[in-house]
């Protein structure tokens, strides 16, 4: 089958670069044996990583789309390939396929919108894609708010660039919150539904919105007490995925397809779906 | 239409089997038909009915999607994909053949398996219309026809005489191949024997069974209902009705370490085992109450809403006869179904 493109046979990538986030995060960088970038996404698409006898799973890609050099993923350790690539340095090669999934409506939705993004924890790996590429075309949003929680100051993902790049940003508002008080902290301590709260932002926003179910739960709870609609939040799923083509049946949530349908979904369209993700 | 002698019959698989592989269901030592290669000496059984679906022959239960070789930190991806040859399945119920179409509507739709889609290709599907069904048919619920069974071919059995009708390019290149032991014909003994089998399907326990309470939009209807704590209580997880299903198609992607390199397969996996959802992060699905309704509203539901009404059954009955625990989709409709029309 000399002819055929197969999306299940994977390229090769390389580890160019392994940056420690927090303890139990790190941030790769790929790019393909040639030194480019593995392929072109648009922000919150995913790539299926692999490890060649250990497995293979699906990450969201964390580098925005404008990046032309490299791909980034931000993984946490959890689990066989995850457990596998934290041990990896830089020259190792691995597979990567994809890109997956349906991206955030950067160029449509959200375009003209202020701009209201929350994470929880490792919550903030699919939101950097989004937060980055909004950045890089700045003058095609509004005001762009960034609620970002953490266990502990530690455990904050991206911290560097946070403070040093997104903090700097005309127009754009970081407001850190870890969950307990820390020395060497003087920032807002609670948990991001709270602290949403706290901030009782106005109504004219789009909400992106990702982290653990439990913020979730109650962080839209918070949101809808503001006053905000069902339409206007958007979150990204996670399910177990094999194929990451609608065709393995892993992800399958009522009609839809996860890896293929999703993983990024409005709220109003999640009503739709059997509540089991 | 053409037509041959049931006599003639060894003829015309050599003549079919002179430039693809024939395979037909034939009756093992315990009269039940399982798909066999045919070869000289191999004796096509009556029976369509077969232990297995045709499935496999287009989505085997397991095959190779790629290779790697590791060296260090490097790795070498291999593609062990070989041409397909064609090959040609003949015996295939109208309810098998439908089933083709539910898996089309997965493997074909973009972006396309080219595994599968090399199988359909290069395979040509021969369908017999039924014989004899039996008790656990209800194919009718879902609009399939037994006496007109789809395929590239379609053929008909009589006593003494199979009529052949090739509906696409395919079939009628294989009859083409067969036209120097076939005789053009009328289609009255065809339609004679279409009248018997409706006849006899309209006398099985299931004919009346209906389907319409299922489909697109009824998601919210049955999701919660508190029959499927009953229906689901029993149901061991075995799996068995997912292996012989002919229309699911749910798969696993797993690495075999050869001590020489890795052999990345794929292998027919089930909405039914615990493992199927389980992620480091959590679990979805955390009983097996939720798995086994899983399997029916896709089915009768999830898969309609996303294929333009098309259920995900085929009627064909296998998993009736084959579950240890008695529990089936028509018991699952019934109770379910029947609770809609209150």
């Amino acid at each position: 089958m000399n002819n055929r493109t197969e999306t299940l046979i994977p390229k090769i990538g390389v580890i160019t670069d392994v940056r420690i986030d927090t303890p139990d995060i790190k941030t790769f960088r790929v790019v393909t044996p040639d030194g480019v970038k593995p392929f072109i996404h648009r922000p919150g698409q995913c790539a299926m990583l692999s490890v060649p006898g250990v497995g293979e799973a699906m990450f969201s890609i964390t580098s925005s789309p404008t990046n032309e050099e490299y791909m980034e993923f931000s993984i946490k350790k959890c689990g066989c390939v995850t457990d596998w690539l934290h041990q990896a340095e830089p020259g190792q090669q691995i597979t990567i396929r994809g890109p997956y999934g349906k991206p955030f409506p950067v160029d449509d939705e959200f375009a003209s919108k202020n701009l209201l993004f929350i994470a929880g924890g490792v919550g903030l790996a699919p939101l950097r894609s989004v937060i980055n590429y909004c950045r890089h075309y700045r003058d095609r949003y509004g005001r762009i708010d960034i609620v970002y929680g953490s266990r502990s100051k530690d455990d904050l993902l991206d911290y560097r660039e946070i403070i040093e790049e997104w903090s700097k940003d005309e127009n754009v508002h970081v407001h850190l919150t870890i969950d307990r008080e820390q020395e060497g902290w003087d920032g807002h301590v609670g948990f991001v539904p709270n602290y949403v709260k706290e901030l009782g932002f106005d109504t004219d926003k789009t909400v992106i919105l990702c982290g653990p179910p439990i913020m979730i739960k109650f962080t839209l709870d918070g949101l809808y007490a503001l006053g905000f609609d069902k339409t206007q939040i958007y979150t990204t799923l996670e399910m177990r995925m094999k194929c990451g083509i609608g065709k393995c049946g892993r992800c399958n949530v009522g009609s839809r397809y996860i890896c293929k349908d999703g993983p990024v979904f409005r709220f109003d369209e999640l009503d739709e779906l059997p509540d089991e993700y | 239409m053409r037509k041959c002698s049931l006599e003639s019959i060894d003829r015309v698989f050599a003549a079919i089997n002179a430039d693809a592989s024939l395979y037909l269901p034939v009756d093992g030592d315990d009269g039940k038909a399982v798909y066999t290669k045919w070869e000289d000496g191999v004796k096509w059984s009556g029976a369509l009915n077969t232990v297995r679906s045709p499935k496999s022959f287009f989505f085997p239960q397991m095959e190779d999607l790629v290779q790697f070789r590791t060296e260090g930190k490097t790795i070498e991806v291999i593609d062990p994909r070989k041409e397909s040859e064609d090959f040609v399945v003949f015996g295939v119920r109208a309810c098998d053949a439908k089933s083709f179409e539910v898996l089309d509507r997965v493997f074909l739709v973009d972006p396309v398996d080219s595994y599968y889609a090399s199988r359909r290709e290069h395979g040509v599907i021969v369908t017999v219309a039924c014989t004899r069904p039996v008790e656990t048919c209800f194919c009718k619920t879902f609009g399939i026809d037994p006496a007109e069974p789809a395929g590239d071919v379609s053929v008909w059995k009589t006593d003494s005489e199979l009529f052949w009708q090739s509906n696409t390019e395919k079939g009628e290149k294989l009859l083409e191949k067969l036209a120097d032991l076939t005789e053009e014909c009328t289609d009255e003994a065809v339609a004679a024997q279409k009248e018997k089998i409706n006849s006899v399907m309209s006398r099985l326990p299931l004919a009346d069974l209906k389907a319409d309470a299922f489909g697109a939009g009824k998601t919210m209807k049955f999701f919660d209902a508190p029959e499927w704590d009953e229906l689901s209580e029993s149901c061991i997880a075995c799996g068995t009705c997912t292996y012989v299903c002919p229309t699911c198609q749910c798969y696993d992607i797993k690495d075999f370490n050869t001590g020489n390199g890795v052999i990345r397969f794929r292998c027919w996996d089930s909405c039914m085992y615990s493992e199927f959802t389980k992620m480091s992060a959590g679990q979805p699905r955390l009983t097996q109450k939720e798995r086994f309704r899983q399997r029916f509203m896709h089915k009768l539901v999830y898969y309609p809403e996303k294929n333009g009404g098309l259920f995900s059954c085929v009627g064909c009955g296998r998993c009736l006869s084959r579950c240890p625990i008695s529990m089936n989709i028509v018991k699952v409709m019934k109770t379910i179904g029947g609770k809609a029309d209150e």
